[in-house]
């Protein structure tokens, strides 16, 4: 499985992304942003966290408009597979990739800690190594996480089975506890918390780990 | 030419930063302070004869986010 992983300036989750795909068994390679094309043979794009621009104008706004992004975008509408953590969901809104935005935190407050997530759907390359309801410990880092989509677009994501994960204790006021969304064709996902963060016993933690196995195995058999 | 942008969150979207701000009047002894909403003005210097479709556009794909946000350009 071959894995691309973007770097914007700002970026600072690409190392353990990739990292994290690695160990799982992936090939990855790094991208630049203003690359304008991927590698040949890409099968999963990780658009990671960080402060990509330094989040001016909003989070995610100005990379979501730089030249790698369009290429992702030509991915994701091809049916290939991404995965955006943190400021990496943030782009994906931004590209409208994915539905709704991140606001500030309801708290105002960055929060960086371990939070439980339930694993809402394991119907996805991403959830399919967990079990449907589980309970999962992975971090959070952030200011903008607070989830907001329209009454139809929060209806739609429920009915089609499209959240990935809620929190167990909605740290930041996000609608309806959504922690992670699914594309309806459920070959991207983007989530605030960071499963990289949490993929080897060194971390605390390894909840995140099933994710990238999930991955590497669905995507080499696909 | 110059133009102003008024970038504010749509009604009905949640400004905490806002709420944050009507919280601090009130410790400051403002009463009847009802509501605080915050938004962002961005300037442009353009060159002449720029049209304000060409602006909205701009609005449309980078400056405003439209899930969230309503803008106003105001040709100065």
């Amino acid at each position: 499985m071959h894995a691309a992983v973007v770097v914007f300036p700002g970026s600072n989750c690409d190392r353990d992304l990739a990292v994290a795909l690695e160990r799982a068994g992936a090939r990855v390679s790094m991208v630049w942003h203003k690359d304008t094309a991927m590698p040949d043979g890409v099968d999963l794009i990780g658009v990671p966290g960080g402060f990509s621009f330094g989040d001016y104008l909003r989070c995610g706004a100005i990379a979501a408009n730089s030249p790698i992004c369009s290429a992702v975008k030509n991915h994701a509408d091809r049916g290939g597979y991404v995965l955006g953590v943190c400021n990496g969901f943030q782009i994906l809104t931004e590209t409208r990739v994915l539905p709704g935005t991140l606001l500030r935190n309801a708290g105002l407050k960055y929060i960086c800690r371990a939070v439980p997530l339930t694993v809402v759907t394991t119907d996805s390359a991403f959830t399919s190594g967990y079990d449907a309801g589980q309970t999962i410990t992975v971090p959070i880092a952030h200011h903008d996480g607070n989830y907001h989509a329209d009454a139809e677009t929060l209806r739609a994501l429920a009915a089609e089975d499209r959240i990935a994960f809620r929190y167990g204790d909605n740290p930041n006021g996000s609608a309806d506890d959504i922690a992670g969304i699914l594309s309806p064709n459920r070959r991207v996902l983007g989530m605030m918390p960071h499963p990289e963060r949490m993929a080897e016993t060194a971390h605390g933690g390894t909840d995140g780990a099933a994710m990238f196995a999930g991955l590497v195995q669905h995507l080499e058999h696909a | 030419m110059k133009a102003r942008v008024h970038i504010m969150l749509k009604t009905g979207v949640l400004d905490p930063q806002g709420e944050a701000v009507r919280h601090a009047l009130g410790s400051l002894g403002f009463d009847g302070v009802n509501s605080v909403r915050q938004g962002k003005v961005i300037e442009l210097d353009l060159k002449d004869g720029t049209d304000e479709a060409t602006i909205k556009d701009m609005c449309e794909r980078l400056l405003a986010n439209t899930v969230i946000e309503s803008y106003k350009v105001e040709i100065l």
